[in-house]
C-alpha cells in the first residue's frame, strides 16, 4: 500500500516567498502551506532555505505543475526522478498533479493543457498515475481541469473520468471549485450537478482561487483561472455547498498572480475557516 | 493517433499563423480559434513574464514594449525544454547579442549574461566558506602550491563595457548618473550566502579566479593574472576572495606526494 495524502483538515495557502517573513514572525490562522515543485529543484539557495523553515512549523504539499501526466507521451522520468527527490527531502503529507498535459517532446509549453476523455486517454491517464505512484511511494492526488474548449472526440464525462482514475489506480482527487466554476461558465453548464456527481468520499484536498471574466466572441462569459484576484462570491457559495456534504476537507487558498500582502491572503484563509468550521463531518456509514 | 493531435496542438500554440487542431469546440456560437487563442495568450504570456522576471535589467535599459516584443520573439524560437523555469533564459544572452533591433546597445547582451549568472548563484549549491582563521595557520612556504576550492556559486562575467555599474544603475543598488569612466567591468555573482553578490573584480581577478576554478595552484593563477594584468595584486585579491566568503575549501598538498616516484 502507497502511504496515503494526510493533509490535516484545516486552511492551507498557497506559499510565496514574498510572505514569508510575515508568516514567521507571528503565529497563522493557517495550517498548512503548499508550494509548487518546480521551483524546488534548485540545488540549494534562498529557496530551500525558506522551504526548510516553513516544514519545520507547518505541514506540507508539493502540487506538481510540470509533469505532464495528461500527455500521450511517456512521462519524463527526469522529472520524475526531481520529484521522487523533493519528496523524499521534505516528506510532504501530500503531493498532487493535474488531469492536464504541459510538455511535448521536450518542449516545455508553460500552461495546463486539455485533453479529451476517451477510453485510450484514461488507459494512458491510469498507467501514468500508477507510475507516479510507484515513483513516489505515495498516493498522488489528481485534479480537475479549468477548460476553455472542448474536443468533439471526448466520450467520457469528466467527472466519471477522474472517479473511473482514482478508483483504478487508488489515487485521491483534488477538487477544485474554482476549476468547475470556471469551465461550467465556459462550457454553457451547470457547476451544481458536477458537483453534485462528482465522487466526494475521493477528495482528499480542495483548492479555492480567483478567475477574471472576460466574453467570448458570441458575446458570452469566457472565464480565465487567473489566480490573480479574490475568490469569487458564487465559489464561496459552492465551497459551503459542498463543505456541508463532506465535513472539513484540507482546503487551500490560491492566489499566484499580482500576489497580495499576507493579511490579505490571510483574510481568505480565515473566511475558509469560517465555512469549515460551520460544517461538521456526516456521520461516518 | 492521440499523440500527433498533441503535435498539432502544441505546434499552433507556438505558432499563431498555424490553424487549430480539427475537432475543438465552444459550446456556442464563438469560435473556436478565440478561445484556443486563451491557450496561445497564457503560453506566450507566462513565457515573456519569466523573462521579465530573469531580466529586469535588460527590460529597464530597453522598455517595457521592447523587452515584451524581444522576449516575444525569442519565446516562439526558443521555448523551453525543461519544466524547471528557473533554467529558462540561459540561452536568452546569445538571442540578445544576435537581435538585430537591439544593436544599437552593445552591452545589452552582457547586461543580459550578468542577470543570468545572478538566477544561476541563487539556485547553487550551498557550501559554508571557510573563515579568514584557515589561512593563519597556513606554512607560508608551501602557499604557493595549494588548491583553493572557489565556491559554487561563482561566475564571472568579463565586459568590455562597465557593466557592474550599468546593472547596479540599473537594477536601483546605485543611482542613475552619467558614467564617466567608461571602461571594461568584470562582474563576479556569488551566492556565498542567501543573497547574491555582484561585484566588480579588480584588475587580473577574473583571470585569477578563473585558474583558481579550474583547479591550478595559488601560485599558477597569481602568474596567469600577472600575465593577464600586470597591476594585479596578489594580496588583495586574496583578501577579497576569503572576506566575500568565495573560499570553499583549501587543497594543501600532502609532502609525501613529492616522494613519490
Amino acid at each position: 500500500m502507497f502511504k496515503a495524502s494526510h493533509l490535516p483538515a484545516s486552511i492551507g495557502v498557497g506559499f510565496k516567498p514574498v510572505h514569508f517573513r510575515d508568516i514567521l514572525a507571528a503565529p497563522q490562522p493557517v495550517e498548512f502551506f503548499e508550494v509548487h515543485a518546480e521551483n524546488y529543484m534548485g540545488a540549494g539557495g534562498p529557496p530551500h532555505a525558506q522551504l526548510g523553515a516553513l516544514r519545520e512549523r507547518h505541514a506540507l504539499s508539493v502540487h506538481g505543475v510540470g509533469l505532464s501526466i495528461g500527455s500521450m507521451r511517456p512521462l519524463d522520468q527526469d522529472h520524475l526522478a526531481r520529484l521522487r527527490k523533493l519528496c523524499d527531502r521534505y516528506a510532504p503529507d501530500s503531493f498532487s498533479e493535474h488531469l492536464a498535459w504541459s510538455s511535448h517532446d521536450d518542449i516545455y509549453l508553460n500552461d495546463l493543457l486539455p485533453l479529451p476523455y476517451t477510453r485510450e486517454t484514461l488507459a494512458r491517464v491510469v498507467e501514468h498515475v500508477d507510475e507516479v505512484q510507484t515513483v513516489l511511494g505515495r498516493q498522488m492526488l489528481l485534479e480537475n481541469p479549468s477548460t476553455y474548449i472542448r474536443f468533439s472526440e471526448s466520450t467520457i464525462p469528466e467527472v466519471e473520468f477522474l472517479t473511473e482514475v482514482s478508483k483504478r489506480t487508488g489515487c485521491g482527487l483534488l477538487l477544485d471549485i474554482n476549476n468547475v466554476f470556471v469551465s461550467a461558465k465556459n462550457h454553457g453548464t451547470q457547476p451544481l450537478p458536477y458537483l453534485d456527481s462528482f465522487p466526494l468520499d475521493r477528495v482528499k484536498e480542495i483548492h479555492l482561487g480567483g478567475h477574471h471574466e472576460e466574453t467570448d466572441d458570441a458575446g458570452a462569459p469566457l472565464l480565465i483561472d487567473a489566480h490573480g484576484s479574490p475568490i469569487s462570491a458564487a465559489v464561496w457559495v459552492l465551497y459551503a455547498h459542498v463543505i456541508a456534504r463532506t465535513g472539513a476537507v484540507p482546503t487551500l487558498i490560491e492566489w499566484d498572480n499580482d500576489v497580495p500582502d499576507w493579511p490579505t491572503l490571510r483574510a481568505e484563509a480565515v473566511a475558509a475557516q469560517n465555512i469549515l468550521s460551520d460544517a461538521s463531518r456526516p456521520s461516518a456509514a | 493517433m492521440l499523440a500527433s493531435f498533441e503535435t498539432s496542438f502544441a505546434d499552433a500554440l507556438l505558432n499563431a499563423n498555424r490553424p487549430i487542431p480539427c475537432g475543438i469546440i465552444a459550446h456556442n456560437a464563438a469560435v473556436p480559434a478565440r478561445r484556443f487563442g486563451v491557450y496561445r495568450n497564457n503560453v506566450v504570456s507566462g513565457l515573456v513574464k519569466a523573462l521579465k522576471s530573469r531580466f529586469p535589467v535588460v527590460e529597464k535599459i530597453v522598455g517595457e514594449e521592447f523587452f515584451a516584443a524581444m522576449a516575444r520573439v525569442f519565446v516562439m524560437a526558443q521555448p523551453p525544454r525543461s519544466p524547471l523555469l528557473a533554467t529558462y533564459g540561459d540561452d536568452f544572452p546569445a538571442f540578445v547579442a544576435a537581435f538585430e533591433p537591439a544593436r544599437e546597445i552593445p552591452y545589452l547582451a552582457d547586461a543580459a549574461r550578468l542577470e543570468a549568472a545572478r538566477t544561476r548563484a541563487y539556485h547553487a549549491a550551498d557550501a559554508t566558506p571557510l573563515g579568514p582563521g584557515h589561512f593563519a595557520t597556513l606554512d607560508s612556504q608551501a602557499l604557493g602550491d595549494i588548491r583553493i576550492e572557489i565556491h559554487p556559486s561563482t561566475e564571472i562575467v568579463r565586459s568590455p563595457f562597465p557593466i557592474v555599474t550599468i546593472w547596479a544603475m540599473n537594477s536601483g543598488e546605485q543611482e542613475l548618473a552619467p558614467i564617466e569612466n567608461w571602461r571594461g567591468e568584470d562582474a563576479l555573482v556569488a551566492r556565498p550566502y542567501l543573497e547574491v553578490q555582484v561585484r566588480a573584480l579588480p584588475q587580473g581577478g577574473a583571470a585569477f579566479l578563473l585558474a583558481l576554478a579550474a583547479g591550478r595552484p595559488l601560485g599558477a593563477a597569481a602568474e596567469a593574472a600577472l600575465a593577464d594584468d600586470p597591476d594585479f595584486d596578489l594580496a588583495c585579491n586574496l583578501a577579497g576572495l576569503i572576506g566575500s566568503g568565495l573560499v570553499r575549501d583549501i587543497v594543501v598538498p600532502e609532502p609525501e606526494s613529492y616522494l613519490q616516484p
